[in-house]
């Protein structure tokens, strides 16, 4: 009898083990600054990922943002119409700072 | 070297939201931030769950850097502090251990799917082994490069329980003709176009019995935000390998080219995996081990040091070959002075140096650190550069200022 509460505990911590782990993320706190391709920013790059993929950058040359647009066009498959490549292009340098080209 | 530190005005900034979040009742975990010594190092300091408060480098997916005095706490990382680093944002919403398996499939003798029962069932190892992002310090990279802009805190050590990788191959039995093995965890694309966060280990890197399917961490079951509920820790191999909630391992023929092994993740293919600072490499190859790597963790940058002898602390490691000695210089590397290396927790594992130091001028000095390992590898003065900003090694300095010698 002594040992019920024991095994009572034991199947307690069993049946707690089992269950499923959840991930229960907390919601982003960053918006896409304002600016001329904002709102296309937020379409067409907040469904993978959010905005300190770009603002985290320290200024970087003209050159990295376009790399980095077609990277996620073309490699990432990001549906970035031909269209908005130049507009992303001009929000992103203007908006994300950009340093002197070398 | 890199720590992050509290500016008066962020103090004053945190203590502001701090009384309007008590005010509105929000979380204060939010209201907390950090400069990192770098070009637009503003951080928030965030609580995920199952970690304590870290610094946000992306929400989504999720990665956080481990605040860098936490490294001076102890030599292994807590494991509510350790970093996390996602590369997709399509996280499974729940993993159930009574369902979860591990697939080994491809050139094997007898495909298997373990559960997490099985895999608990066969010889258990450990290892403490520190893992490091490859891109840990990019921040500091001059030029600067693109990606996700660290500090120092994308690393940590820790003692790992599983089963050998070798271990699982053997149970399938690998047949002939096995190059590479490749590895894939449940972390999954937003969209179908992007490629899946995938790796490849070759065969007999697979099967030295180094590599483990990890099950605990530090004592406990893996965090999710670290891989729960299996991992792959590749000791002495940079983080990109280590890969999370892993789900099946398939032996294949040929060199596996997906996109984190055949264009991410790539080093130049030179000596030392560097090149002249704003260039481009000729040809490149996939990054493997860690450079050999110490730090000053008793001290942050403009530190002060008052009367008397002062024990400066730290920590070194490398890929695996075995930290034999620390150097440390007072004097801006003018002269070194061998550091006392604590106990060691293995080949793998963070090293803890000591030294009594005892000032003799007042004002200001600059603490330098360098570690050598068995292979006589050791760290360079200057920095070296690569595109990517990987694998940052150089001799890190925290200046210091001597009140009263």
């Amino acid at each position: 009898m002594s040992k019920l509460p024991f095994l009572l505990l034991w199947c307690l911590t069993i049946i707690a083990s089992a269950e499923p782990r959840k991930f229960n993320l907390p919601a982003e706190t960053g918006v896409y600054r304002p600016g001329e391709g904002a709102a296309l920013a937020k379409a067409l790059c907040l469904n993978c990922h959010s905005t300190e993929y770009c603002s985290m950058q320290p200024p970087l040359p003209e050159k990295y943002w376009d790399a980095t647009l077609k990277k996620m066009k073309d490699k990432f498959g990001a549906t970035i119409p031909d269209e908005a490549m130049p507009v992303l292009l001009k929000y992103l340098v203007s908006t994300y700072g950009t340093a002197p080209a070398k | 070297m890199a720590h992050p530190t509290v500016s008066r005005r962020q103090f004053l900034h945190r203590s502001t939201l701090t009384a309007a979040g008590l005010l509105a009742g929000r979380d204060l975990a939010a209201a907390s931030s950090v400069e990192l010594p770098f070009a637009n190092g503003h951080r928030e300091l965030v609580k995920f769950p199952g970690k304590r408060e870290m610094i946000l480098l992306t929400h989504r997916p999720p990665q956080l850097e481990t605040p860098f005095k936490i490294f001076n706490e102890g030599l292994l990382t807590p494991n509510d502090a350790f970093f996390v680093r996602y590369h997709l944002s399509g996280l499974p919403e729940e993993i159930d251990p009574e369902t979860y398996r591990l697939t080994v499939k491809g050139l094997v003798k007898t495909p298997l799917s373990l559960s997490l029962a099985d895999l608990k069932a066969m010889e258990a190892v450990t290892v403490v082994a520190v893992n490091q992002c490859s891109g840990n310090s990019r921040g500091f990279f001059q030029p600067r490069v693109g990606g996700g802009q660290l500090a120092n805190g994308a690393m940590g050590n820790a003692q790992w329980k599983g089963v050998r990788l070798k271990d699982v191959l053997d149970k399938a039995g690998i047949t002939e003709g096995a190059k590479q093995v490749v590895c894939d965890g449940l972390d999954k694309a937003v969209i179908e176009k992007t490629p899946d966060f995938v790796k490849a280990l070759e065969i007999d890197h697979a099967r030295d019995g180094e590599i483990i399917i990890a099950y605990e961490m530090n004592g406990e079951e893996l965090p999710m935000l670290n891989g729960y509920p299996l991992r792959l820790v590749v000791p002495g191999y940079y983080g990109t390998y280590w890969v999370k909630h892993l789900s099946e391992l398939n032996v294949v023929a040929d060199a596996y080219a997906g996109f984190y092994m055949g264009t991410a993740y790539r080093i130049p293919n030179t000596p030392g995996g560097c090149i002249e600072p704003g260039t481009t490499p000729a040809s490149t190859v996939p990054i493997t081990k860690f450079k050999i790597r110490s730090f000053l963790t008793s001290h942050q940058e403009g530190a002060k040091i008052g009367s008397g002898q002062v024990l400066l602390r730290g920590i070194a490691f490398d890929g695996g070959a075995g930290i034999t000695e620390v150097q440390i210089s007072t004097d801006g590397g003018k002269t070194w002075a061998g550091a006392m290396l604590g106990k060691s927790l293995g080949n793998y594992s963070f090293r803890e140096w000591t030294y009594a130091w005892t000032p003799t001028k007042r004002g200001a000095a600059s603490i330098q650190c360098r570690a050598f390992n068995r292979l006589g590898e050791t760290q360079a003065l200057e920095p070296l550069w690569n595109p990517n900003g990987y694998m940052r090694n150089v001799v890190e300095t925290v200046n210091v200022l001597i009140e009263s010698p």
